[in-house]
């Protein structure tokens, strides 16, 4: 119970849903899950297997049927293509896939190749043949690392190699478990996903900002700055954003959830957000150490090489930022160019609205 | 004669193939590819290089954190930044635990069932099982009542009949030659290693914020702020009261679980002593430095080459002797395929000549992976952790010789058995063992120069790109959990113009070379007994004795390369020209 009250809470649902939870969690036939890797690194498997609440063999063994991971799986050669096959065949429809990496269509896919099949060829039959589909980490949601820059694979995400499935996106580098776990909690006990934003996904991880949850916020309002790294501020745990921290135009959960048993996260440790949730963050979030030009909360005829003398006198202003954060946000995006889509941070303020 | 394919070669990282010939129950010959290509050196031209170490990691997930240090050691030696004496020990901190927490994982959870037949732990006497764990080992968890909950455990889910990743197992293969006590030991373990990774692990999370992919690196240090009267910088007394929790359990889980197993399931198995042994060369660059990178004299894992199984000598290395090969990789030459280049001269234009998919068979006659053959002084060498123990022991280290001859005595084995299957598996858990015990020194190092006062974590000096030189190059050396990592980069008017990395992986993975010298995988699995050509397990123990990594082999440096698809064109701010406007 103590899982599925950390779940309720994730989900942000009442602590009454825990009940829910463990009722739907006990059911006698396990669902069924395959897990997709392409053109990955492994870390989202590898960050799954660091999840706490659930464990992953609570995932495994007593949760889930996870029939196909090749990271982990026992089955190898065509003894595993065998098992995936079983599943497409003997349970259409009714299972659920997870994608892991990028899928390359440049030269007929020949860049990632699987028992002699091309990525794309599995995706396509694996996940049109599902319940629904969750691509995890930033290379399934949108090509990620190896569609930055020149894009030398012509690598997609999941959405564009496949489009029209059901679909949740879990972006992230690499995803959090934690929230990765909450969907498939969700899905087990309600039959459906969650609520997802106008990008696929769950407004309960990607519905506020990092600047909006993080622990240095304070620091920001009063205008206290880390200026070099290892300097008194930065020891004293002031705010990144100078030293280039993206936590002000990133949709994530990060600060709240944290990492491995929720012990810590990037600002925590002293490094600023890259945006490894934001949408294609490789290009768009790069240069990692530039702060960004034009401060949320502030706007726009405010620099950043202004804040720290300014922001002093502003507390009432920065407090007052906060409520409109989006708006101020919006007009930062159409004035900015190195800014995230358009699309992005509009779909994600209509839903966290509605949620609310 | 039988063409036995292993596609994709599963518990490992990465897409990895084996194509063997099988005769009359044995290997004969063998073909390793690799299967996946991403190209990301090629998308790292034109970037800043103080991130170049962020892009880098996502080489690898799983031995992630390897190729933001390698990374960050060539962009501060083409910068000549020394970083200070708290940021080299954070390192060491990171780079110990990841190969302790690494390793465990790979021998419980990617190597494991090679060995062990999880339904034969149905079979097991919980009672007999307790009697064999405190028969090896003080570990507490040992009771008759506990093996019986890990058999409940196995027995509910055969009868769910939903067995989940066990459920392709080769289960009941004449291969597996362990009692159902020792399966079922091995089982409980299995399960408790999940638990110690998590829980070892966390001392990343302090230290990087987050595993996998770690968030604290910096050129000339490391973002975690260390002061003993701050509360809230990243490393404070608090803190190092934890890592040396964490350091302390994971040692014991080593001492007490890791390495018992090793030994015993081992000891089922000592005809694997005879096989698997491959080269007989051996390279390390050596690593974790008691003081300056670049003073190997002070590394706690010794730099050296061993060649033709020969242990009384171990030859300097010098890595000018480094080249690659693409003879039977999918790229192509500027020069020819015939003739090796050096990293520093790297040079790749991915052609892909193999069959189209969906295809049954490689043509192996030529070319046939994505990774290209790397070789010292034209010779294939192995790496990672045999290499290291084997040369550490052939210098003459006390400690490793200790260990070494411990595990050897209690084999009744001559020093030759190392070259061989279970030589990798027993030399992975030796270095664990001697990592784990060395952590509590590294963190008492810390705590001591934080105690005095020293709170130095970052070298702000060439932090601003305009203290730079019009143009410099670098490299970084290191040995990964799976061998020696090396990344070179050149930077020119603050941007990176050429980035290379040669992974341990490719070495001990790659394909053949112009004059048909097998890569070390390939020459390791020829003699290796097939029982079933249907089910080569016997192939995978030898593959996977090396601890695959293939997203860490497949790179690519290329200036011509194709583009497709949505390019991103990004406008930079004027003051952020140098960045992600390269390579377009």
């Amino acid at each position: 119970m103590e899982f599925c009250g950390t779940m309720a809470a994730t989900l942000a649902l009442p602590q009454a849903y825990s009940q829910t939870i463990a009722t739907a969690l006990g059911q006698k036939r396990k669902p069924t899950l395959v897990w997709l890797e392409f053109q990955d690194c492994a870390g989202n498997s590898e960050s799954m297997l660091r999840s706490t609440h659930p464990t992953v063999e609570e995932v495994v063994l007593e949760t889930l049927s996870w029939e196909y991971h090749e990271t982990i799986m026992a089955g190898y050669g065509k003894h595993a293509e065998a098992a995936l096959q079983r599943v497409v065949n003997e349970e259409k429809g009714k299972y659920l896939v997870v994608v892991e990496g990028a899928i390359p269509l440049g030269e007929d896919g020949i860049y990632c190749t699987i028992g002699g099949r091309t990525a794309i060829d599995i995706a396509r039959e694996v996940c049109r043949n599902a319940a629904a589909t969750i691509a995890i980490g930033s290379c399934a949601w949108d090509g990620g690392l190896p569609s930055a820059g020149i894009n030398p694979t012509g690598a997609v995400g999941v959405h564009e190699a496949v489009p029209g499935i059901t679909l949740v996106n879990l972006p992230g580098c690499p995803h959090n478990a934690a929230n990765t776990a909450a969907v498939l909690v969700h899905y087990l006990t309600f039959g459906a996903l969650p609520a997802l934003d106008g990008q696929n996904r769950p407004l309960f991880a990607y519905g506020q900002l990092i600047h909006d949850q993080c622990e240095r916020r304070a620091h920001y309002d009063a205008g206290r700055f880390v200026q070099a790294w290892g300097d008194d501020g930065h020891r004293q745990g002031y705010c990144l954003f100078k030293m280039g921290c993206k936590g002000p135009e990133t949709n994530y959960n990060c600060p709240t959830v944290r990492w491995n048993n929720s012990t810590s996260w990037p600002v925590k440790a002293g490094h600023g957000c890259i945006g490894c949730a934001s949408a294609r963050f490789w290009d768009t979030k790069s240069p990692f150490y530039e702060r960004l030009p034009h401060p949320a909360g502030f706007g726009v005829d405010v620099t950043a090489g202004e804040i720290g003398w300014t922001v002093v006198a502003g507390v009432a202003a920065a407090t007052a930022a906060h409520g409109v954060g989006h708006v101020v946000r919006d007009h930062f995006h159409t004035s900015a160019p190195s800014a995230p889509p358009e699309a992005e941070s509009q779909a994600t303020t209509t839903a966290s609205t509605e949620v609310k | 004669m039988a063409r036995v394919v292993i596609d994709p070669v599963t518990r490992i990282e990465g897409h990895l193939r084996i194509e063997t010939e099988v005769n009359g129950g044995r290997v004969t010959d063998a073909w390793s590819s690799g299967t996946m290509f991403r190209g990301i050196e090629l998308i790292l031209r034109g970037r800043d290089p103080r991130e170049a170490w962020i892009w880098a990691q996502r080489i690898c997930g799983v031995c992630t954190t390897v190729h933001a240090l390698a990374s960050v050691r060539a962009v501060e030696n083409a910068l000549g930044i020394e970083v200070p004496a708290n940021a080299q020990i954070v390192r060491n901190i990171i780079a110990g635990s990841q190969n302790v927490q690494d390793h465990v994982v790979h021998f419980y959870h990617l190597h494991a069932l090679d060995w062990v037949d999880v339904t034969l732990a149905l079979k097991a006497d919980p009672a007999k099982t307790s009697q064999l764990a405190q028969s090896i080992s003080n570990w507490p968890k040992s009771s008759t009542t506990y093996f019986k909950g890990v058999q409940d455990r196995v027995k509910a889910l055969v009868a769910s009949r939903q067995l989940s990743l066990f459920s392709s197992g080769d289960w009941g293969h004449p291969a597996y030659q362990l009692p159902p006590e020792a399966n079922l030991l091995a089982v409980a373990h299995y399960i408790e290693a999940l638990d110690m990774q998590r829980d070892f692990i966390r001392i990343h999370a302090v230290l990087g914020g987050k595993n996998p992919h770690l968030q604290t690196f910096l050129v000339g240090g490391m973002s975690t702020a260390i002061d003993g009267n701050e509360p809230e910088a990243v490393i404070n007394p608090e803190r190092i009261t934890l890592f040396n929790e964490l350091a302390a359990r994971a040692k014991e889980f080593v001492q007490q679980v890791y390495i018992p197993d090793v030994l015993a399931i081992a000891g089922f198995y000592k005809e694997w002593f005879g096989y698997g042994e491959g080269l007989g060369n051996f390279m390390a660059y050596g690593d974790l430095p008691a003081g300056s990178i670049n003073d190997p004299a002070g590394f706690f894992f010794p730099r050296g080459v061993i060649l033709n199984r020969d242990l009384a000598t171990v030859h300097p290395l010098d890595p000018a002797k480094i080249s690659e090969y693409v003879t039977h990789s999918w790229y192509e030459y500027s020069s020819g395929d015939g003739v090796g280049r050096k990293p520093a001269e790297g040079e790749t234009n991915p052609k892909y000549s193999g069959p189209k998919p969906p295809y049954e068979f490689l043509n192996t006659d030529a070319k046939y992976s994505w990774l290209k053959a790397p070789r010292y002084d034209d010779k294939p060498m192995e790496v990672g952790p045999l290499a290291r123990t084997l040369i550490a022991y052939a210098s003459g280290d006390q400690q490793v010789k200790k260990t070494v001859d411990g595990v050897l005595a209690h084999f009744n084995a001559p020093p030759t058995a190392l070259f061989s299957t279970l030589g990798r598996i027993a030399a992975r858990a030796i270095e664990a063992d001697l990592v784990v015990q060395k952590l509590p020194d590294w963190i008492a190092q810390l705590d001591d120069n934080m105690s005095h006062g020293n709170v130095k974590i970052h070298d702000g000096d060439k932090w601003d790109p305009e203290s730079w030189p019009k143009s410099c190059a670098g490299f970084g050396l290191e040995e990964a959990p799976r061998g020696s990592l090396g990344h070179w980069v050149e930077i020119e008017n603050k941007k990176i113009v050429n980035y290379q990395a040669i992974v341990p992986s490719t070495w001990n993975a790659g394909p053949r070379d112009a004059h048909g010298q097998r890569g070390a995988y390939e020459a390791a699995l020829v003699n290796t007994p097939i029982a079933d050509p249907e089910r080569p397990l016997e192939v995978l123990r030898t593959v996977h004795s090396f601890d695959p990594c293939l997203a860490c082999a497949v790179h690519v440096v290329d200036a011509q390369g194709k583009r497709y698809g949505h390019e991103i064109v990004v406008t930079p701010e004027p003051e952020a020209a140098y960045a992600s406007t390269g390579g377009f």
